[in-house]
């Protein structure tokens, strides 16, 4: 089941008066990665919960497969859009397969619980991702790299074929960082689109992704990373001087600052 | 793979069975002890009766059991029930393991509506009308001041139960100032600290629908529940109607504490302590929290009230003994967590 996400022209701004962004238009389709990068406060985040329907654009639409999702339920949405939020705040020691079971909810009634095809199917994320192991621990209890994993097992319990994914990388050491970018590039693989914000610009290469870039004007580029991401770009973008080489060994590009 | 969550649903329904049973026998019980008689077999020989068998039956026994003790016994059960479901509700939904149902003011509003009555003169039927009309008066007040200032975050609720709260004790305060001191005042004081001991069936048969409607709606959402109990954003992101859900779960709960409060006076600690209670046995999902508080609940509110009317000559008020035993209960249950942690 292919998907596709238009955004035309999108715009937000908090009460009226303050524009955070506008004319945003890209796309995201099956087996696509799309990286948002930008300095802190630009937008990434509210961009990300346009696209989920979690907060009204002012101005242009989003489309899911053609439809506008204005005049989609937030139940239809859920269905196709998986979120994977920045942070998770546990306030009870809840097991993780009780966590990634509540993928289900979009497919259940108000008064529905969720039955064993619904912990089947959870279970199966949890295997796909290979944290079985961590199926009966309360959530509370696992690593920050667990729990975004976790966080992960849960949209693709979700069954949605697009996945926004919050900075998933914050917080995790340089090892988890790898293991998440892999499970992305496998899902990607699978014909899952994904769209993820990131403040490591070398992830977008490590990916071979389509990128989105606010810079500090907060203009919008887009397009294949060979075309977008240049040293003129990156540098201006976090204010340091920044160069792009291609690595032997490797077989990539690397983006790194050059010696202090 | 499936061994240990089939073996968490086999001791949940263990533990079903244990309590159901536990409080079958605890009010046969409870309704053998009293100061009229304390002889088992009278009581078991008027229930019989009842049933169709031909025994011989004491009729002032008859009379007090079914008039006096059943009515106060099914009152404590039920109130517990209602105490305890809310109270884990509440929890869930403010996402707080420390919150009481009494949290949206319920029972400030309640104690208000009460002393009003007291201070009117009004009889007892009045007194349980205006504190389920305080109480409910209190949440719907603290609902609206989040509207008002247009943050409608779970934060500003609670502030908001705060500020009502805390305006009520004051308004009670003033009527306690200038009730009568050897009637009125007793009487505000006494209903603060709940009793059972002037229940009669007919206000049991006002909470029956309430109870039934309200418990029902509750644990049919209960799975809901878990997922507002992730956070707002959570839920959101999962199609749920977060604003919905939430409201008819907190209206329900409220509901509950209210007519709960009305007919017995403000009963602490059982709302806090028994859903911890709960989750220490079976876990955090309140599709199973939920029905085991309401057991433990009724339990506890049983073995409560069957000690205030039998303990002394006089009636215990009922918090003083919810606060015997709760606050030492969940000083335990504390201890108990925190050696899970580690």
């Amino acid at each position: 089941m292919s998907v596709q996400m238009r955004l035309e022209d999108l715009g937000f701004s908090y009460n009226g008066t303050r524009q955070i962004f506008s004319d945003i238009s890209f796309e995201v389709n099956s087996g696509e990665i799309v990286c948002l990068l930008g300095p802190n406060g630009i937008g990434k985040t509210t961009l990300l919960t346009c696209m989920a329907k979690l907060r009204e654009p002012n101005e242009g639409r989003v489309l899911i497969n053609g439809e506008d999702v204005a005049n989609l339920s937030t139940k239809d949405v859920a269905r196709v859009i998986g979120y994977v939020p920045q942070t998770l705040l546990p306030s009870f020691d809840f097991t993780v397969l009780d966590y990634v079971v509540t993928g289900s909810a979009p497919w259940l009634g108000t008064f529905e619980k969720p039955k064993a095809e619904h912990y089947d199917r959870a279970e199966q994320a949890l295997i796909q991702l290979e944290i079985e192991h961590l199926r009966d621990k309360a959530y509370t209890r696992i690593s920050t790299g667990e729990l975004q994993q976790v966080s992960i097992a849960r949209a693709i319990a979700q069954q949605s074929r697009l996945i926004l994914m919050d900075e998933p990388t914050a917080h995790l050491d340089h090892g988890n960082q790898i293991k998440v970018l892999r499970i992305v590039k496998d899902l990607a693989a699978q014909g899952y689109g994904i769209v993820l914000t990131t403040h490591n610009p070398d992830q977008v290469l490590l990916l071979e992704a389509m990128v989105a870039v606010f810079d500090r004007q907060a203009l919008f580029h887009f397009g294949n990373w060979q075309d977008i991401l240049t040293e003129k770009l990156l540098s201006e973008l976090y204010g340091v001087e920044m160069r792009l080489i291609e690595v032997e060994g490797i077989q990539r590009k690397i983006c790194v600052a050059p010696k202090l | 793979m499936k061994t240990k969550q089939d073996s968490v649903n086999n001791q949940y329904r263990q533990w079903l069975w244990l309590l159901s049973l536990l409080l079958f026998f605890g009010v046969l019980l409870s309704l053998s002890l009293g100061r009229y008689s304390n002889d088992p077999s009278k009581v078991l020989n008027v229930l019989f009766s009842r049933l169709g068998a031909n025994v011989n039956v004491d009729p002032a026994m008859e009379s007090i059991i079914f008039n006096v003790r059943l009515p106060r016994i099914l009152a404590s059960v039920m109130i517990g029930a209602m105490l305890s479901l809310s109270g884990a509700v509440y929890q869930s939904v403010f996402r707080n393991p420390l919150v009481s149902p009494d949290l949206l003011g319920v029972s400030s509003g309640a104690a208000v509506g009460a002393a009003g009555a007291i201070l009117l003169g009004a009889g007892l039927i009045t007194r349980q009308l205006f504190a389920f009309i305080g109480g409910m008066t209190a949440v719907l007040i603290t609902s609206l001041v989040p509207r008002i200032l247009r943050n409608r975050s779970n934060m500003m609720l609670v502030l908001s139960g705060i500020i009502v709260g805390g305006f009520l004790s004051s308004v009670l305060a003033i009527m306690k100032f200038v009730a009568e001191e050897q009637t009125e005042l007793s009487s505000i004081v006494f209903w603060q600290m709940g009793s059972l001991s002037s229940i009669l069936g007919r206000e049991l048969l006002a909470i029956l629908p309430i109870f039934l409607i309200c418990s029902s709606l509750l644990l049919l959402l209960s799975w809901r529940i878990n997922i507002l109990a992730f956070g707002d954003l959570e839920a959101r992101t999962l199609g749920v109607n977060v604003r919905q859900v939430r409201s008819i779960v907190i209206i329900c709960a409220s509901l509950l504490t209210a007519s709960a409060v009305s007919i017995s006076g403000t009963i602490g600690w059982i709302g806090l302590v028994v859903p911890h209670l709960g989750r220490l046995i079976v876990g955090s999902d309140n599709t199973r929290t939920m029905p085991l508080a309401i057991l433990i609940g009724a339990l506890f509110m049983l073995l409560i009230d069957t000690l205030a009317r039998t303990v002394s000559n006089v009636e215990v008020p009922l918090s003083i003994l919810t606060g015997f035993v709760g606050a030492p209960l969940y000083a335990f249950l504390l201890y108990k967590q925190k050696t899970r942690l580690e």
